[in-house]
């Protein structure tokens, strides 16, 4: 481990951070434009030309505000609940391939901080601890109205992970490495998976929604019932982190959604053009960019299109019809890997 | 028993499997809102566009004054008892010798005041004053933080004597309005035996 290894991985770990907070924070803005375009309106366009330092508006509002701790609450849990919520969204963004290898003077550097082997585990590890922030968070407020979003938010979290996690189960299957790396590696040209797994793709995507607390799933701070859902009691950049937090869970979001099933920094065809391994490698992040945002769009898209599930209806969808699908999609994703050998089987 | 034409038959049909997987209407709406993404804004950006509004529009009043500058309110107070927002105030006085430049009419009103905030723009007032003196203009009515600044005296009402401070009410102070305004039997002219009952 030489220290221009370790100035690199640092470099690219602070690269990435900033990265994650500038989209998340374009996010914000964006969400309010295709709002606004959705709705027929303009959306914000007074700070700065269109709008654009609308972000940095809403960050100084957010910081100058009345911080409030209500008095009956759990201080030291109150205030660890966002920044557990924060701090594992940003955690996620480690084993996401950024792109291939760029090779510099002879030696390569990979655009992933952290290529483990076991990627996608540590993608569920670390999403599934943001349910702790929301949870400690609605907890710690000592509000019936925070603490009903958090549990919502706990229950619809892990059931959603279930099949969420059984539709990765046949993607794994299919490409058999739980390293992010090689999935995306593994869909060069048009070899995507979307085209393999359509069926898992769907319920990833549906799953996606769910754990991302967006709409149509976005019952833990549905407003009609819950006020503020868990977030009700904070203020300030308590409140803040939670909003930001889940801009940053889309971002991530996308880019597994992309990773997984579109390809990553892979796009047909651009080998035929370009033949410098590092101009590739520059474009694979273009790329896979470009498929980011469009993702990101769609969760706008969508929450400005279809209106919030009931409870029942989403905890029927996620244990009644999703669970069932990805397990039929595992048994169907094993027949077809296997349909040699159960040929053989008939023909004997 | 049908108690009312209104009923309506509620179906509770099944839903087919098409309505049941939910995809193909999720995505028939969201091709919905794509299509509103190019269509035209309906915004109007306020401080540098402002909508059109119609020339007779009923907006912040005026008191209007006559030829030579004199106020044509004599105090009567029918606007204040037509006005149905009860947004009228009104203290009369008697005309003194030498102020006949100043006032019209041998009785004036020395304060005058409208409530804007309980105003409704109805223009009731318009139609019942007799002498011409109160009338709509297309102008509205300024925002402000405080509420006490929304009752507007004579100062703000009445319009100036200067030929470029005067409002044109000529869209609204019509020879067809003063006609209709000369036939007691129409409704509006009864307002006030209404009111009296
Ligand atoms: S416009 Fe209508 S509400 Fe306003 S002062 Fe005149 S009569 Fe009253
Ligand atoms: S404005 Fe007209 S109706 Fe009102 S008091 Fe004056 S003269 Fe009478």
């Amino acid at each position: 481990m030489t220290s221009e290894y370790l100035i690199y991985k640092s470099l690219l770990v602070v690269l990435v951070f900033v990265i994650t907070l500038v989209v998340a924070m374009y996010s914000t803005y964006a969400e309010r434009k295709i709002a606004a375009f959705l709705q027929d309106r303009i959306g914000p366009n007074r700070a700065g030309p269109f709008g654009l330092l609308q972000p940095l508006a809403d960050g100084v509002k957010m910081f100058m505000k009345e911080e409030v701790i209500p008095g009956t609450s759990n201080k030291a849990l109150f205030i660890l609940g966002p920044a557990i919520s924060i701090l594992f969204s940003f955690l996620t963004g480690a084993v996401i391939p950024w792109g291939s290898a760029v090779n510099i003077m002879g030696s390569e550097y990979s655009l992933q901080i952290a290529d483990v082997n076991i990627g996608i585990l540590y993608l569920f590890g670390v999403v599934s601890m943001g349910v702790y922030g929301i949870m400690i968070g609605g907890w710690a407020s000592n509000n019936k109205y925070s603490l009903l979003g958090a549990i919502r938010a706990s229950s619809q979290m892990i059931s959603y992970e279930v099949a969420m996690g059984l539709s990765i189960i046949a993607l794994v299957m299919t490409t058999g490495t739980l390293s992010l790396n090689e999935i995306a590696a593994q869909q060069q040209g048009w070899h995507w998976n979307i085209l393999i797994q359509p069926l898992g793709f769907l319920i990833f995507v549906i799953c996606a929604f769910a754990e991302t607390n967006r709409a149509p799933f976005d019952l833990p701070e549905c407003e009609t019932e819950l006020v503020g859902g868990y977030h009700t009691e904070y203020s300030s950049m308590k409140l803040g982190f939670y909003l930001f937090a889940e801009y940053i869970n889309m971002f991530i979001s996308s880019a597994v959604i992309a990773t997984f099933y579109f390809g990553g920094y892979n796009m047909p065809l651009i080998a035929r053009f370009v033949h410098d391994s590092n101009a590739l490698a520059i474009l694979g992040v273009v790329f896979l960019f470009a498929k980011i945002f469009f993702f990101i769009f769609c969760f706008m898209w969508v929450r400005w299109t279809l209106p919030r599930f009931r409870y029942d209806q989403l905890m029927n969808l996620g244990w009644k019809t999703l669970i069932p699908l990805s397990l039929l999609n595992i048994v169907i994703t094993g027949a077809v890997m296997m349909r040699h050998e159960i040929f053989q089987l008939f023909v004997k | 028993m049908q108690l009312t034409s209104r009923s309506k038959v509620v179906s509770n049909k099944t839903m087919t499997f098409k309505e049941r997987i939910y995809l193909p209407a999720i995505f028939s709406g969201m091709m919905i809102t794509l299509s509103h993404l190019f269509k035209k804004k309906v915004t109007i950006q306020y401080p540098e566009q402002t909508r059109p509004v119609s020339q007779i529009y009923r907006g912040q009043h005026t008191l209007k004054r006559d030829e030579i500058g004199a106020e044509r309110c004599t105090a009567c107070g029918l606007c204040a008892i037509a006005c149905p927002a009860e947004a009228i105030i009104m203290v009369a006085a008697e005309r003194k010798k030498g102020e006949e430049h100043l006032y019209r009419e041998e009785k004036y009103a020395a304060v005058y005041e409208i409530n804007m905030l309980r105003c409704i723009f109805c223009g009731d007032c318009e139609e019942a004053c007799p002498k011409e003196a109160i009338f709509l203009t297309d102008r509205k009515v300024d925002s402000d933080y405080q509420r006490k600044s929304f009752i507007y005296g004579k100062d703000i009402l009445v319009e100036g004597i200067e030929p470029d401070k005067r409002v044109d009410v000529s869209k609204r102070e019509t020879a067809a309005v003063a006609e209709f305004k000369t036939h007691k039997e129409y409704d509006h002219n009864k307002v006030l035996k209404r009111n009296n009952k």
